[in-house]
């Protein structure tokens, strides 16, 4: 197994491990870089293949925070991140992150079938040009989110609730098992979160594992099988009364620290 | 039809057009990438930090271009590092550096007693541009250009949404070195048909004009590799005619362009298609 990976190329990714979780969380300490307080600290998390996790908690709870260093945006200074087994970046194709609005330059000159694409460029790497079946699976998956009549607009034309249908086509078009999904509830119309909703419960079907960041306290049990809740950067216990479900691993073997 | 061909007979001329075509392919082209990403003050900043590369090369009877070269490239790297950092906001970081090499250049010509030496470093002189120096333009504009459509997917990515590039393992930072070394490259050739002071313009002008009238890349590509060679076109006329300054001709001609497409597009209440 001494097999090199090379993100963004044609040996991109490793086999998952065999049974093992599709995210494992054990952070003691993780900060952005150039700042000094920790945003996250002490927080453990065991996402079983094929489940749905919520991750509830108000602003600043670090719910994002959590989710970008599960997509290796942010690096852990004591503690460990795996994705089926493996470290972070050893199987990015498998792993769809679905960003906040405000992270897009959405000015850019680019149209809303080329964003959709980008999702699809994790499996081309360099040089390669998108196949005929991309641009088939692409538009597919505009028409399931009811924007194949957007494909041609200039991506700053949608409205909010339409911009993040086509961020959700992208993490949907990269054909992945697990979607990290940055409030995909937040700030939408009505439409958007009936078809958001939707899609949650298709992914589900389709033995997908979802880990969601959401304030939407009312739709938990219906959409998720566990929660995790969190508070200034730490996981807290669940409020009296609400829901939790799938036990997600808080209880910690004491001999397992890393440092 | 005279007035058209007559200069085109003047050998001067004819080097003076092929070079201000190259410059305006490369930095045209290239520019549109300077605008969307909100380089334009790199784009200035790289132009004037090569001056005191030029004169170190003039004084030790070296290779201008190469001095230049050696400059331009040194400070991309620079910049590239200083925008890592963040222990300055990275337009003070810049501001700071491209003064200090701009004075420092300035400083070294004072030692040689004479400016004028260097004033087609400092304005441009495309009629000095000989054989050779074309043969390196065409070398950088077919780079830049084979950059661009080979990398057109992953620049484009990095340009817009820099967060899912790294999560998918694309390095935003290398396209961004890419992008200052590239830029490097081009200012360096449009120093000889602009000048330091004026190069910055031949990058932002035509590609602003182009921003101005579509919202689809290639489009804009396309649209300001036309306004640059327009604007060349036109510059040299007005400047063999009027016997006026080649570089600031075409600038100005640039920035008329410009006018034009703000204008219309004023007119016309709405950003086009």
């Amino acid at each position: 197994m001494s097999e090199v990976i090379l993100p963004y190329s044609r040996h991109n990714h490793a086999d998952p491990v065999s049974g093992a979780p599709a995210l494992a969380v054990r952070i003691e300490r993780a900060l952005y870089p150039g700042t000094a307080e920790p945003a996250l600290r002490d927080i453990t998390l065991t996402v079983p293949v094929g489940t749905r996790v919520a991750l509830v908690g108000p602003n600043g709870a670090g719910k994002s925070t959590l989710l970008k260093a599960s997509a290796g945006l942010l690096p852990v200074q004591s503690g460990t991140i795996r994705l089926y087994g493996r470290p972070v970046g050893d199987c990015r194709h498998r792993v769809a992150y679905l960003p906040q609005r405000s992270d897009l330059d959405w000015r850019f000159p680019a149209d809303v079938r080329r964003l959709v694409m980008t999702g699809r460029y994790v499996h081309l790497g360099w040089l390669r040009r998108p196949s005929r079946q991309d641009w088939a699976l692409v538009d597919q998956t505009m028409d399931a989110l009811g924007i194949a009549h957007l494909a041609a607009r200039q991506i700053g034309e949608l409205s909010g609730g339409q911009q993040q249908r086509a961020l959700l086509a992208r993490a949907l078009a990269q054909e992945a098992d697990l979607l990290l999904l940055d409030e995909p509830l937040n700030a939408v119309d009505a439409d958007t979160r009936a078809v958001i909703a939707r899609v949650l419960s298709d992914l589900r079907q389709a033995g997908k594992t979802v880990v969601a960041a959401t304030h939407d306290l009312g739709r938990l049990e219906t959409d998720f099988d566990g929660a995790l809740y969190l508070c200034e950067g730490s996981e807290v216990a669940a409020p009296p009364g609400s829901f939790t479900g799938l036990r997600l691993g808080q209880e910690r073997p004491e001999s397992e620290h890393s440092h | 039809m005279h007035w058209l061909i007559d200069p085109l007979r003047d050998p001067f001329m004819q080097t003076a057009l092929a070079a201000a075509t190259l410059m305006g392919l490369a930095s045209a082209t290239l520019g549109v990438y300077v605008v969307l990403r909100r380089m334009a003050f790199i784009g200035d900043a790289l132009s004037h930090t090569i001056l005191p590369g030029v004169v170190i090369a003039y004084l030790n009877h070296w290779n201008l271009t190469v001095g230049a070269l050696v400059a331009g490239l040194l400070t991309a790297l620079g910049i590239g590092w200083f925008s890592r950092r963040q222990t300055l906001r990275e337009d003070t970081a810049i501001g700071i550096l491209f003064t200090g090499m701009f004075a420092l250049g300035l400083l070294l010509i004072s030692t040689t007693g004479s400016f004028r030496d260097f004033t087609h470093i400092l304005f441009g002189s495309i009629l000095g541009v000989t054989r050779s120096d074309l043969g390196l333009m065409a070398a950088v504009t077919g780079l830049v250009l084979a950059v661009l459509w080979l990398f057109d997917k992953e620049l484009e990515l990095t340009s817009f949404d820099p967060t899912h590039a790294e999560a998918i393992g694309l390095r935003a930072d290398w396209l961004r070195y890419g992008l200052l070394g590239l830029l490097a490259l081009t200012v360096v050739i449009g120093v000889q048909v602009a000048g330091v002071v004026l190069t910055s313009a031949l990058l932002i002008t035509p590609a602003a004009t182009a921003s101005l009238l579509t919202n689809r890349l290639p489009r804009m590509m396309a649209l300001s590799a036309a306004v640059a060679l327009l604007s060349a076109v036109a510059g040299l006329y007005t400047s063999y005619y009027f016997d006026v300054s080649l570089g600031a001709s075409i600038v100005l001609a640039c920035t008329l362009c410009f006018g034009a497409a703000w204008a219309a597009r004023s007119l016309s209440g709405r950003r086009g298609g």
